[in-house]
């Protein structure tokens, strides 16, 4: 098994060796979407690190027989076994590798040292650890092989902290079950982002897919900060059947200096610009279309329009999970009885449309 | 919602024009001094008919008007018993016509039609296709019947075989009874014409009404492309042409045929060639019926057919030799078109979610299917070939009425009335049989005189779109699909009470007719004629669009109408050849100007003027 391996190497069967989020993204890019370049420190390059450094050993010697009712005993055990990890250096070998795919990954993006979003990818929903870590496992605009290799061992000490080693006492999980993964993905560095739907979340309706834009990151649109552009695809034909063209106020761009993400105002020539272009909306409508055709559901996702790519690869689907408002109603006019055509037409005839 | 008071806007007469009502029928006025009608008009929502009718009606053409005024109406509340519709009533206001579903109001009495309208409705609709060969038997037989209509001329003496058959008749009479067969051969025809229609329709309604409930946001055009037929009649005259420019080349006499514009030259020069006279015997097979072909939407005497314009169909069969010589593929893709249509409809399909509604969905989608071709089809028996023969048989009687003074040209017959056309041949008669002069022939030129300065009047009025008081329900079929009335059309009419200076705007908004964005140059044709100006890669505005305007899709980029709905002749073949239209805009050929930068979204439905 791979130390390290690059996402489009991963299907959904992928789980137990690069984690849900990792799996689901190469999944992804199987179906044939593009979703942001990167890779992945297996559960298998987890196991190796913890067990060759001799982290893992130490890690038990101290977690032995510690009280997990007493808080604040507990904080001070998490925080010396998290600073244990994440000054262990990674073996040569996995070290060699993360920085050989970091070069790659800077170098399909024509960038010299290439920003990327780092965070932990669980193996189980029901391994909890892992999703109490969620709360601060990503680590955004991470450049330099060093800084990826940090913020990865960071990824791996949020395995520990107190609430996951007392969530994992609690429910009689032993420490020796624990594996996660890391990915490491290129940032969408986006010059327009946001979401769409595979339905109409207006009305249901399956046969358009709905797409709104902002420039800049897709967090005005997901947050309600501003009117985005709003657009109507026909999924059948993907022509776009309504668009309505906002004035966009606000945009989310990259703090480089504290890699986050800070609002910004656009500038007035800009605001009632069409964030995206038409050819744009059809390749990602298409996207939604393949997306909810891999899955089998209405989609909800998220997407960006990446900047240092050049136009033709550049439009990433950063996330996709199932619509859920729409999809649990019943559809249409299910329970009424089938008639002839007759029928229908008499039935509609006689209520008649309204018309004020 | 409420519009203008239908007699306030007639009480602001035209000044000039007082006395226009002679014009139209009496039953056509909005009165006032009868207080039981004029309450009812005034609760009542009139719509003007701007679909069938551009431009005011000439008083001979109301005949149509009031032939689908009848037609429409029986069909409906007399023979098929729709339970909550009667007819379609009419008025006229300054020569342009409003219309008004009538509802049955009692639900008693709406209840006690509902037997009737299943047994009758679903008589036809389950004999449908037995049914409508019976219909096309009928229709030819119509057809031949006026064509065999003579409208004779008067001798000063009658032929010597009227005594010798003893005939007993004179071609006096003959005239009056032949003009008489001619009217009741056109009224006899439209009966004809809505007898399939308003099912036809009520198909097609229901139809888009349940995919609609099904998808909200489906375009129209998209329902409309799961049920249109791939082989109707309408396609055969422009496969004619097609045909002609292949044989042309096929004999070697494709130089001569595109050697001129005009007709009577290029078919001067056929004949003194012997190859020639042989591609003339193949034009004159093609030519009937199917040069019968409007050049217009056929409901107007001066909408000719190509039979009465050759060089029109002259310029078709000349563009697609130019194309065959380029080895440019003239053929219709009509496997692709109906590969498409099955996948989308197949798609539209499989995203319902139950099976009880895939279910009604194949139920209604097989009738629709059944249905549809007669919609289609009846357009080019009815309006095409039946017009455009009898259009030319009353030019005859206008050349007789010429001849006898009472009308100063031919052409002025078409400000008389049908009822005034008849007293008028009387005049002609009894003052030819008498030996005197026509009493009309000092008052028919003063009156058309007066009348033609009322039609140029009239042309330059400018109809509400709605009067009176809307309905909150509308149940009657032809209301909701052919003239678009709804929640949002009545909320435009409204808005849009006052026109607005045709210079400065910049954008039309009208059906999407058929989807793409296509940014280019106008070329405004007001008529057939005027599609020889179109260069390549142009961007077609017109009034609305006929078959016979079929090879000009063939230079084009986009089209634009005036008038027109998602099943219009524009909106199908610009589906068929996968370009951008937008149908239905009200006014494109008066904002839009030849040689303007145009943007045409045919899957919004909007026009946008570079200005």
């Amino acid at each position: 098994m791979p130390l390290v391996c690059w996402l489009e190497d991963c299907r959904k069967e992928s789980v137990p060796l690069v984690g849900g989020k990792c799996a689901s993204l190469g999944e992804l890019i199987h179906a044939g979407v593009r979703v942001p370049p990167g890779f992945a420190l297996t559960t298998e390059g987890f196991r190796h690190f913890m067990t060759e450094s001799g982290v893992a050993s130490a890690v038990s010697d101290l977690l032995r027989g510690v009280d997990c009712s007493d808080l604040e005993a507990l904080e001070g055990i998490s925080a010396q076994v998290r600073s244990l990890i994440e000054s262990q250096a990674f073996s040569v070998e996995i070290e060699d590798q993360v920085a050989e795919c970091y070069r790659k990954l800077s170098l399909r993006c024509c960038m010299p040292a290439a920003p990327v979003a780092v965070r932990s990818s669980a193996t189980a929903e029901d391994l909890p650890g892992a999703s109490f870590a969620g709360q601060q496992d990503t680590y955004l605009w991470v450049r330099g092989v060093d800084e990826v290799l940090h913020h990865m061992r960071r990824c791996i000490s949020s395995l520990y902290t107190a609430r996951a080693i007392a969530y994992r006492a609690n429910k009689g999980f032993s420490d020796e079950q624990l594996a996660i993964s890391v990915g490491v993905q290129k940032m969408a560095n986006s010059y327009t982002a946001g979401v769409m739907f595979t339905l109409h979340p207006g009305n249901g309706d399956r046969s358009v897919i709905v797409i709104d834009a902002n420039f800049g990151f897709g967090e005005s649109v997901v947050s309600g900060e501003v009117t985005p552009d709003h657009f109507v695809v026909n999924k059948i034909t993907l022509d776009i059947i309504d668009r309505t063209i906002s004035q966009k106020l606000i945009c989310y761009t990259v703090d480089t200096k504290t890699q986050t993400s800070h609002v910004m105002d656009v500038p007035f020539e800009r605001q009632k610009v069409q964030s995206l272009i038409d050819d744009e909306i059809t390749e990602l409508a298409w996207m939604g279309k393949q997306i909810e055709k891999h899955y089998g559901c209405p989609m909800d996702i998220e997407w960006a329009i990446d900047k240092d790519i050049p136009t033709g690869g550049n439009i990433f689907i950063l996330q996709a999970r199932p619509e859920t408002v729409w999809s649990k109603k019943p559809q249409g006019q299910g329970s009424a009885a089938v008639g002839s055509a007759m029928d229908y037409i008499l039935s509609g005839m006689l209520a008649g449309r309204r018309v004020s | 919602m409420k519009f203008p008071v239908p007699h306030d806007v007639k009480a602001k007469t035209i000044p000039g024009t007082e006395g226009w009502e002679r014009m139209y029928p009496y039953q056509y006025q909005f009165v006032t001094d009868d207080a039981v009608r004029n309450q009812y008009e005034k609760e009542t929502f009139w719509f003007y008919d701007g679909l069938h009718y551009p431009e005011p009606l000439y008083p001979f053409d109301t005949i149509w008007d009031e032939a689908w005024y009848l037609a429409l109406s029986q069909f409906n509340n007399r023979i098929f018993m729709v339970p909550p519709v009667r007819g379609v009533d009419h008025r006229i206001i300054n020569g342009y016509v409003y219309i008004s579903p009538v509802p049955v109001k009692n639900p008693e009495e709406i209840g006690s039609r509902v037997p009737h309208f299943m047994e009758r409705a679903g008589h036809y609709y389950k004999n449908w296709d037995a049914l409508e060969a019976k219909w096309k038997v009928k229709m030819e037989a119509t057809i031949r019947e006026l064509e065999a209509i003579q409208i004779p001329k008067l001798a000063d003496m009658e032929d010597i075989s009227v005594v010798l058959d003893a005939v007993g008749e004179s071609k006096g009479y003959h005239l009056l009874k032949n003009y008489d067969d001619l009217i009741n051969l056109g009224i006899k025809c439209w009966q004809y014409h809505f007898e399939f229609l308003n099912l036809g329709y009520a198909a097609y309604v229901f139809f888009l009404d349940f995919v609609q409930k099904q998808f909200p946001s489906i375009p129209a055009q998209r329902v409309t492309q799961m049920i249109s037929g791939i082989d109707v009649i309408m396609y055969r005259p422009d496969e004619e042409l097609k045909g002609l420019a292949r044989k042309a080349i096929e004999l070697g006499v494709e130089a001569l045929v595109t050697s001129s514009p005009e007709w009577t030259v290029v078919e001067a020069a056929l004949k003194a060639s012997p190859k020639g006279v042989q591609w003339l015997t193949s034009l004159n097979l093609s030519r009937e019926p199917w040069f019968n072909v409007s050049t217009g939407t056929g409901w107007f005497h001066h909408d000719r057919s190509w039979n009465d314009q050759m060089n029109v169909p002259l310029s078709g069969i000349a563009t697609y030799i130019g194309k065959l010589k380029q080895g440019v593929n003239i053929e219709r893709p009509t496997a692709k078109v109906c590969a498409e249509r099955d996948r989308i409809t197949a798609e539209y399909r499989g995203l319902i979610e139950n099976e009880a509604d895939r279910k009604q969905f194949d139920e209604l989608l097989g009738c629709a299917k059944t249905v549809f071709p007669y919609v289609e089809n009846h357009l080019f028996y009815v309006e095409h070939w039946f017009h455009s023969v009898f259009w030319n048989k009353m030019r005859e009687v206008g050349a007789l009425m010429q001849e006898h003074g009472v009308i100063k040209d031919a052409e002025d017959v078409w400000l008389l009335r049908r009822d005034e056309i008849k007293s008028a041949l009387w005049d002609i008669v009894t003052a030819w049989a008498t030996g005197v002069t026509p009493r009309g022939t000092h008052t028919w030129p003063s009156e058309i005189a007066w009348r033609k300065g009322v039609m140029q009047k009239f042309k330059e009025w400018s109809a509400p779109p709605a009067i009176g008081i809307a309905p909150e329900v509308i149940q009657e079929p032809f209301t909701i699909v052919l003239w678009g009335v709804t929640n949002k059309s009545l909320a435009d009419w409204a808005s849009v009470q006052e026109v607005s200076d045709p210079d400065t705007i910049t954008e039309i908004k009208g059906f999407a007719g058929s989807p793409g964005i296509v940014e280019g140059k106008a070329r405004v044709c007001k008529t057939v004629a005027e599609v020889g100006q179109l260069q390549e890669g142009e961007i077609l505005v017109a009034p609305t669009t006929s078959p016979s305007w079929a090879p000009a899709f063939a230079k084009i980029r986009a089209c634009v109408t005036d008038v027109g709905g998602v099943m219009s002749h524009a909106a199908i073949v610009c589906r068929e050849y996968g370009m951008p239209a937008v149908v239905g805009t009200g006014h494109s050929t008066k904002v839009i100007r030849s040689g303007m930068m145009i943007r045409v979204d045919g899957s919004t439905g909007a026009v946008t003027i570079a200005r």
